[in-house]
């Protein structure tokens, strides 16, 4: 069958999908008084609607902070003054000022969930089509399948279209960075990707990696003669990029600071709730938080993120090539949310997205990193109400990715990666057994499938004894910690092991 | 759905894949059927067996065969464990949560049976050559066709009915007789007339074909019937099995003496001729040449307004619709059209049968003369013609194109079920999803055999786009939203109606031009 008819019907099953979830409940949904993510995108709406835009990020008498305050860059602003004109012109109720506080109602819900669509349907999908079809390899069919499994890849779809919030948007401007400096359009691809920055600060996640690649071509090329001006056309792009997202706060110090001071909230403590990173795993035997000053704790996480994405990033420096630019992402990605300051649970989406981009590559380490991602989100899911979707999807992406992809019969020791392995195992002493590391891995994802399929239930069906109320939350962190950390190693060693100048071939 | 260059297990993920977009949508809109499977699960659950064809509480009464009503009755078994008040009778529009997930459910599993169905018509397909690409294969077509049927998927997991369970019945029958099992074949379709009597509409080729090609054991050398090889026993066989799934269904009705109620039940005469939106079948033309002719008389001045019915100038939103030119339709005169529609695909059954293959092209035959003409249809019958026709469509050119015309239009007629904002992006992506598959798929099949549709009939069809652009986006806007809402639907119907009819003549001639150049063939 035609490629364009496979890739249609991809798209119009990923929007399907989307549009079923968004059936369901959303955060916070009929909780007053805080409610959540929802209340939190329709109060920036009101708030910037009809405030002017140097009251934004104050406290003022019309803007209370305390109350989901505008915490996250210019962009994301914008986005919202833009959706508000639209709600505006629908029925004003929904973003009169303060009056609408808590506004819920069925014809809202659809206008929210449209509008995460309408971000969906001109900035992420086209991005992971144009990826699939430009920078994947491999027949029309596989690559048509990566592009059906990204789309339907649950987690993203959970967060955005049932807890509600927008993450399509800044990992579908990052998608289009990354599409960039593929494609060899550094600096269209840096635009894109300073666009993501500022529409959400976790994107920084991403940063080095871009920064590395970028300044290790330029440099390949000479920093003194071409590559020099690529860097200086590279950089002019992100200042003046930079320079418009913050124009209107520019013109005092004081406003732009006060930003900074709301987007990157430092006095929020190392973690909060249960987040499967380091962090809070080590909580569960040594109570750092009791142990270290709140300054110690920053400094501490911020040294050991330093550390863990070092290897990586050197190594990108010096073999600036796009697959080891996608790997890149990952570990740096992972680094960030493994042990940086103060990581939500949904900032694993951050590293899903460019495990992603490995779909193809390394199905069944990828797949098998999806889904734990989807499950580390479990119990915010299960407090939204999204239990039969997070089910639904889950097994549909299992099912299908497995399949489409042959992630279980693609994965002999070469197709993994570990061919440094079988070297090193020829200089290990005789006695220490050899391990065949392909069967290995595919034994730990039957296991912890069945294992994530027990938790879930047990999540769902089982009332937490008595003196441990957080099992089960703690149980599934942890569970998704070790996994994310296994994950990280094998990432760092896949790109660290890539002899130079090797590219993706298999 | 871009499949893997492997063929092990597409089949399992075909079906889990949609079973599981089935279960997408449990949270999404249901009409009151929903109500109504809800209030027969109560009546059965609670009453005995001799008061429900007499427990009119709700105005939802039971109103389909004693089969189906034990089959609410097994469900209400396992309803027990999900919530106890949507078996309560008095419980009127009772929809909570565990409710819905359980009907719903309920629905998802319930299509188990027609996804073994596929699984066993997708066995008789022929495939001439074995093509490497699994997407080019005639019987992954047919999965796809089947199990992802558009009007299946909304009429079944949104709207709510348990269409998907009936049709395996169907479909399974359908099978055997494909098979040449006969006897099974009988079986089966008996269970599902007495789960849903609208079966009624096909039964006529069941008998015919029965009669003719079980009950007759040889045919002369030319292949018509040799009259001397009838087998007593294989008709007292086969009256055996009808019969006593029949009297399993009806007996203990007949016993209480209560047969009369419930075929009062089953077919309540007191509707009118066309549903409150008109399926797209020959009468919604009818009712339109006559509006159209009625206006044409006051305009001339042949005609007086205050003679004229007055429910005739708000057609489409009663029930009883009188004609005010042309002459009114009873039910008995509906009857007989329906019968005469039916006789020619009948008639080439006896006298050629040609396999499971004439037999099925006769089923449809009579699927779409009865949706055509009978009392009353549903716009959702239509999926009685398109289902069966898919199998026929993976196998020839000819049939292929006839399926392409009446499957999207009797698709497209189906979008007025659901009318809610939330679902107009569900329905519009499913059909584009389906309808695009279908195209492509079948298109790949005949690739090389010249194009499936005539340019006037793709032109046909993609006018659907802007009748569905001017019903839903630019009329609501309009000031005529107020004064003449029934518009949208009569426009929808109508349009639709030419496509259905369109492709109820292209099957007849279809039949009837292979019956003449066999016979040429012959000479």
């Amino acid at each position: 069958m035609e490629a364009c008819t496979l890739v249609s019907m991809s798209i119009l099953l990923g929007v399907l999908v989307r549009w079923g979830v968004s059936f369901n409940s959303y955060s916070g949904a009929g909780k007053p008084p805080m409610f959540g993510d929802y209340e939190a995108q329709r109060h920036w709406q009101e708030v910037t609607y009809n405030l002017p835009i140097q009251e934004w990020y104050f406290n003022t008498t019309d803007n209370d902070l305390n109350y989901w305050g505008l915490d996250y860059p210019p962009l994301t602003a914008f986005h919202s003054l833009l959706c508000a004109h639209v709600a505006k012109l629908i029925n004003p109720e929904w973003v009169k000022l303060l009056r609408s506080r808590g506004y819920e109602s069925p014809a809202h819900k659809l206008f929210m969930r449209a509008t995460v669509l309408a971000a969906d349907l001109l900035v992420y999908i086209p991005a992971v089509v144009l990826y699939c079809c430009n920078l994947t390899n491999g027949s029309t069919n596989k690559k048509v399948g990566t592009l059906l499994c990204i789309l339907l890849y649950p987690g993203l779809i959970l967060i955005d279209y049932g807890h509600f919030q927008y993450n399509g948007l800044s990992l579908g401007l990052t998608l289009w960075g990354v599409l960039g400096l593929g494609l060899g359009w550094d600096a269209l691809g840096s635009l894109a990707f300073s666009l993501a920055l500022n529409y959400k600060q976790m994107e920084l996640y991403h940063a080095l990696p871009f920064f590395c690649y970028l300044l290790g071509k330029c440099a390949r090329q000479g920093l003194t003669g071409r590559g020099l001006f690529s860097l200086v056309k590279i950089a002019v792009t992100v200042l003046v990029t930079f320079a418009l997202c913050w124009l209107p706060f520019l013109s005092d110090p004081e406003q732009a600071l006060q930003v900074l001071r709301r987007i990157f909230p430092v006095a929020r403590g190392l973690f909060e709730d249960k987040v499967a990173n380091a962090w809070c795993s080590l909580n569960v035997l040594i109570k750092i938080r009791s142990i270290l000053s709140s300054d110690s704790q920053f400094y501490l996480s911020f040294a050991v993120t330093l550390l863990a994405i070092t290897p990586s990033s050197l190594k990108l420096l010096k073999t600036p090539t796009f697959w080891q630019f996608k790997l890149a992402l990952v570990n740096s990605s992972l680094a960030f949310f493994l042990f940086s300051y103060q990581v939500h649970e949904k900032s694993i989406l951050l590293a899903a997205l460019p495990v992603c981009l490995l779909l193809n590559d390394l199905p069944l380490v990828a797949i098998y990193f999806l889904q734990v991602s989807t499950f580390s989100m479990l119990p915010l899911l299960l407090k939204d109400g999204l239990l039969m979707p997070y089910a639904v999807t889950s097994l549909a992406f299992l099912v299908l990715s497995t399949h489409l992809l042959s992630a279980l019969e693609r994965c002999t020791e070469a197709q993994l990666r570990l061919e440094g392995y079988r070297r090193l195992a020829a200089w290990l002493p005789a006695w220490l057994p050899r391990l065949d590391l392909a069967r290995i891995i595919r034994r730990k994802f039957y296991t912890s499938l069945v294992l994530m399929v027990g938790l879930s239930v047990a999540s769902v069906a089982l009332p937490p004894p008595a003196g441990l109320p957080d099992l089960f939350p703690v149980l599934v962190s942890t569970f998704s910690f070790l996994h994310f950390l296994g994950t990280f190693i094998y990432f760092n060693i896949v790109q660290l092991s890539t002899p130079q100048g090797k590219q993706k071939t298999l | 759905m871009a499949a893997p260059v492997e063929s092990s297990g597409w089949f399992p993920a075909l079906a889990i894949a949609v079973s599981l977009l089935k279960c997408l949508f449990i949270n999404a809109y249901h009409s009151t059927d929903f109500e109504v499977h809800r209030n027969w699960l109560a009546i059965t659950h609670s009453l005995p067996v001799s008061r429900w064809y007499y427990e009119n509480t709700s105005e939802w009464t039971l109103d389909y065969p004693p089969l189906f009503a034990w089959f609410e009755y097994g469900l209400s078994q396992a309803a027990v464990h999900f919530d106890r008040g949507m078996l309560v009778v008095e419980n009127l529009n009772y929809a909570s949560p565990a409710t819905i997930l359980f009907q719903r459910l309920s629905v998802v599993f319930a299509d188990l049976v027609f996804i073994y169905a596929v699984k066993e018509c997708c066995t008789t397909v022929r495939e001439e050559k074995s093509a490497k690409d699994l997407l080019r294969r005639p019987c992954f077509v047919l999965a796809v066709l089947l199990l992802w049927n558009f009007g299946l998927f909304i009429v079944d997991h949104i709207h709510f009915q348990y269409n998907g369970f009936l049709f395996g019945f169907l479909l399974l029958s359908v099978a055997r007789h494909l098979q040449a099992r006969h006897l099974e074949g009988a079986l089966w379709f008996s269970i599902v007339l007495n789960l849903k009597h609208i079966n009624l509409y096909v039964a006529p080729a069941y008998g015919i074909y029965l009669l003719r090609c079980f009950c007759f054991t040889q045919d002369n050398a030319d292949g018509s019937l040799r009259w001397r090889s009838f087998s007593p026993v294989r008709l007292v066989s086969l009256g055996a099995v009808v019969l006593s799934v029949t009297a399993a269904s009806f007996g203990p009705f007949v016993a209480m003496g209560q047969l009369p109620q419930v075929l009062s039940r089953l077919f309540p005469f007191k509707r009118g001729l066309c549903h409150a939106y008109w399926a797209p079948n020959f009468w919604a033309l009818y009712n339109v040449l006559d509006k159209a002719l009625s206006m044409l008389g006051v305009r001339l001045g042949l005609l007086d307004v205050a003679g004229l019915p007055k429910a005739s100038m708000t057609g489409g939103l009663v029930q009883e619709f009188q004609h005010a030119v042309l002459p009114s339709v009873s039910p008995p005169a509906a009857l007989l059209c329906t019968l005469l529609a039916m006789l020619p695909a009948l008639w080439c059954v006896w006298r050629r049968p040609s396999g499971g293959r004439g037999f099925l092209r006769c089923l449809v035959q009579c699927a779409l003369a009865s949706f055509m003409f009978s009392w009353h249809v549903h716009e959702k019958a239509v999926l009685l013609a398109v289902l069966p026709l898919s199998i026929l469509a993976v196998e020839s050119r000819r049939d292929a194109g006839i399926f392409l015309m009446l499957a999207t239009t009797g698709h497209y007629s189906l979008f007025p079920l659901l009318f809610t904002p939330a679902e107009f992006p569900i329905k519009v992506l499913l059909m584009l999803l389906f309808t695009i598959y279908s195209f492509s798929a079948l298109r790949n099949l005949f690739s090389g055999e010249g194009s499936l549709l005539h340019p006037l009939e793709a032109l046909y069809l993609l006018g659907l786009v802007g009748v569905e652009v001017l019903c839903e986006v630019v009329f609501p806007l309009s000031p005529w939203q107020s004064t003449l809402p029934f518009v949208p639907l009569l426009v929808t119907s109508v349009y639709c109606a030419l496509g259905v009819s369109y492709s109820f003549v292209r099957l007849y001639v279809s039949l009837l031009t292979q019956e003449v150049t066999e016979k040429t063939k012959r000479l």
